[in-house]
């Protein structure tokens, strides 16, 4: 008895789901407009958010060559203030060589310069090439993909050796598609390198490691002795374990408060030694993080992202359940009670917002896959973040039962004669 | 069959209170067809409301096959009418997004039935009112008598012994309006539906067992 009684209530469960399904899509169908509308927003809104995280994922998450990122601080810039003058920027390979020296935290310090540009010919054709100078700790520091060879040691920057790292794109550019470019020559700025390691590219978008090729500083043309501290050279810390690095954060601070003023122009130095993050985004002002004005303008960006179409399905789904009313007050006549109905169009919410997740995350799919086919960033490979996409379906999810809970609950409440009446 | 007892039905504003319906005392047997008539804002519809537990009296008390309703829930009440009732309307309130067959399957899918009887029963009931053919139509596709016919299809679907009709014939031409009560009569001769039917048609009233006149709420016949 008890047992048949339970059969006949899932029975009774299974028919209505199935049943709201079928009404659920009988109307997306009928009312095309308000459907469209609908999928527009959620889908549009979806595909926004993906392909933005997309690339906050890929600039700010991806982590080659730095895969010691979180034992790594990064010292990018330099601000000498003083009466009236300000000079802001990168730091010099002396500033970078000379004081890190003494500091007795880091393991290794790498020094690099920020990428030069140049122009080189192959066969009448030019070839934009970008060019980096490194110590040789920047090898051991960062952990490059040698596709062939190696990296330049100390031997080779004590000898100011004429040697250079590639990237893949370099290669295949100057080079051609030949298996093995290894003790070739590449030419950069009238000089002739010979090509010992290639490495997997690094995206434009991580500007502290990418290049298309890596030489000695040695081999600079440019002075690397002279003793202003400004420059544009960037440099590295590694700590020995995660645990250091307030340590080695407060060691690189102290030491900057002893640095002797290096010009009588000014009488105050700021540099710090940050995690990458707050390096990536250092606005050069002392007063104002990079990390919080970003974080906020994109806070921002996404709250009246998703408010606007938010506001819109809001407005859309209350006026079409109250045109529905002669509907509920039908449905209530012949035996609907005020939950059913409420879960009748909880059903219809949900199906409309999972469709919008799966159209939004095709077309995220199609765009990504343009934006990386097209390469119009060079080497940025975009790829979905499905938490992300987790979450946004979440939100719209929520936000739909919000808009079409309230007034369906409403209108369950409303008197079977006044919905009636409503037609 | 259906009890009213001293029914009383006020309506309130912040400034007018109107009397809809005064002391209505009513006996409709079972297996009755009961015509209820009257101008215009005499309270016939909410008479008939009330009788089908769409809307509460203010006082009084309403029973049907020997069962109180006035403290039943909301739930139970749904379950009920589910059960015990069905409706015609004036302006026949089909539901536009759905077809023919899924507006006469409508009451049954709030009770425990399969797909397979749900379809059965909504053939059948369409077939009684001559629509057999029409079950893949959209309601607008539908003239207003046919309109009507499938909303009777779905007020008899459930088999209920009580059937409800608003004004079934108001918005239809004599011709049409004609069709629609024989359609009524057989239901009530052959099945033995006790059926309450609002109208403003003299003709069409004595043509059912008895009527009851109503003026400005209160029972004159």
């Amino acid at each position: 008895m008890v047992r048949r009684f339970s059969n006949l209530i899932s029975l009774k469960i299974k028919v209505m789901l199935k049943n709201y399904f079928k009404i659920a899509i009988a109307v997306l169908r009928r009312r095309k407009f308000f459907t469209f509308i609908s999928l527009f927003g959620i889908s549009f809104t979806l595909t926004i958010l993906l392909v933005l995280t997309a690339f906050i994922d890929k600039v700010v998450g991806d982590n080659y060559p730095d895969r010691k990122r979180d034992r790594s601080l990064y010292i990018t810039r330099m601000s000498q203030e003083g009466k009236g003058n300000i000079n802001n920027g990168a730091l010099s390979f002396y500033f970078l060589e000379h004081f890190t020296k003494v500091l007795k935290t880091p393991v290794k310090i790498a020094i690099s310069s920020r990428p030069n540009g140049t122009n080189t010919y192959i066969n009448d054709k030019k070839i934009a090439v970008n060019y980096k100078y490194t110590n040789a700790a920047y090898w051991d520091i960062l952990e490059y993909d040698f596709l062939e060879g190696k990296a330049f040691g100390t031997k080779e920057i004590d000898n100011a050796a004429k040697v250079a790292v590639i990237s893949e794109d370099m290669k295949h550019e100057y080079f051609g598609d030949i298996p093995s470019v290894t003790g070739k020559y590449i030419e950069a700025d009238n000089v002739r390198y010979r090509v010992i390691g290639v490495v997997k590219n690094v995206p434009v978008t991580s500007y502290l490691t990418y290049s298309d090729i890596y030489l000695p500083y040695t081999v600079s043309k440019s002075d690397y002795k002279n003793k202003d501290y400004g420059g544009s050279f960037t440099g590295i810390l590694l700590a020995p374990s995660k645990a250091d690095m307030q340590k080695m954060h407060d060691e690189y601070e102290q030491m900057v408060k002893r640095v002797p003023m290096g010009n009588k122009m000014y009488d105050h130095i700021y540099t710090h030694a940050d995690t990458y993050l707050a390096a990536y985004l250092d606005t050069g002002n002392e007063n104002q993080s990079g990390v919080v004005l970003v974080l906020t303008v994109i806070s921002v960006f996404v709250f009246l992202f998703m408010l606007l179409p938010t506001l819109n399905l809001v407005n859309i789904n209350i006026t079409r359940i109250m045109e529905r009313s002669s509907e509920i007050g039908v449905r209530k006549a012949f035996g609907a009670s005020s939950k059913t109905l409420v879960y009748q169009f909880i059903v219809e919410n949900i199906i409309l917002t999972l469709l919008g997740g799966l159209i939004g995350l095709i077309l995220s799919v199609i765009v990504i896959y343009f934006i990386n086919s097209l390469n119009l960033i060079a080497n940025l490979e975009l790829s979905i973040n499905f938490m992300v996409l987790f979450v946004g379906l979440l939100i719209c999810l929520f936000f739909g039962l919000l808009s079409g809970v309230y007034p369906a609950w409403r209108m369950s409440k409303l008197n079977v004669v006044t919905a009636l009446k409503a037609q | 069959m259906i009890q009213l007892q001293n029914i009383e039905k006020v309506y309130r504003t912040s400034t007018v209170e109107t009397l809809a319906l005064n002391s209505i005392n009513l006996d409709i047997a079972k297996g009755e067809f009961l015509s209820i008539m009257g101008p215009s804002g005499c309270g016939k519809s909410t008479l008939l409301n009330i009788i089908g537990l769409l809307d509460a009296p203010s006082k009084g008390h309403i029973k049907i096959d020997d069962q109180k309703t006035e403290h039943l829930s909301d739930k139970q009440l749904a379950a009920f009418r589910n059960k015990k009732l069905g409706f015609i309307f004036q302006s026949y309130h089909l539901i536009n997004d759905l077809q023919v067959l899924d507006n006469v399957e409508l009451p049954l899918l709030y009770r425990a039935s399969s797909a397979k009887e749900r379809k059965m029963l909504a053939s059948e009931a369409l077939e009684k009112v001559g629509l057999a053919n029409r079950v893949k139509h959209f309601p607008n596709q539908l003239s207003g008598g046919q309109k009507q016919r499938v909303a009777i299809a779905r007020a008899i679907v459930g088999r209920p012994e009580i059937i409800l009709a608003d004004e079934p014939t108001g918005n239809l031409d004599s011709a049409m309006g004609s069709e629609i009560l024989d359609i009524l009569l057989q239901l009530n001769q052959r099945d033995g539906t006790t059926i309450v039917m609002v109208t403003h048609d003299e003709n069409m009233a004595h043509k059912t067992h008895r009527l009851v006149r109503l003026f400005d709420g209160s029972q004159v016949q």
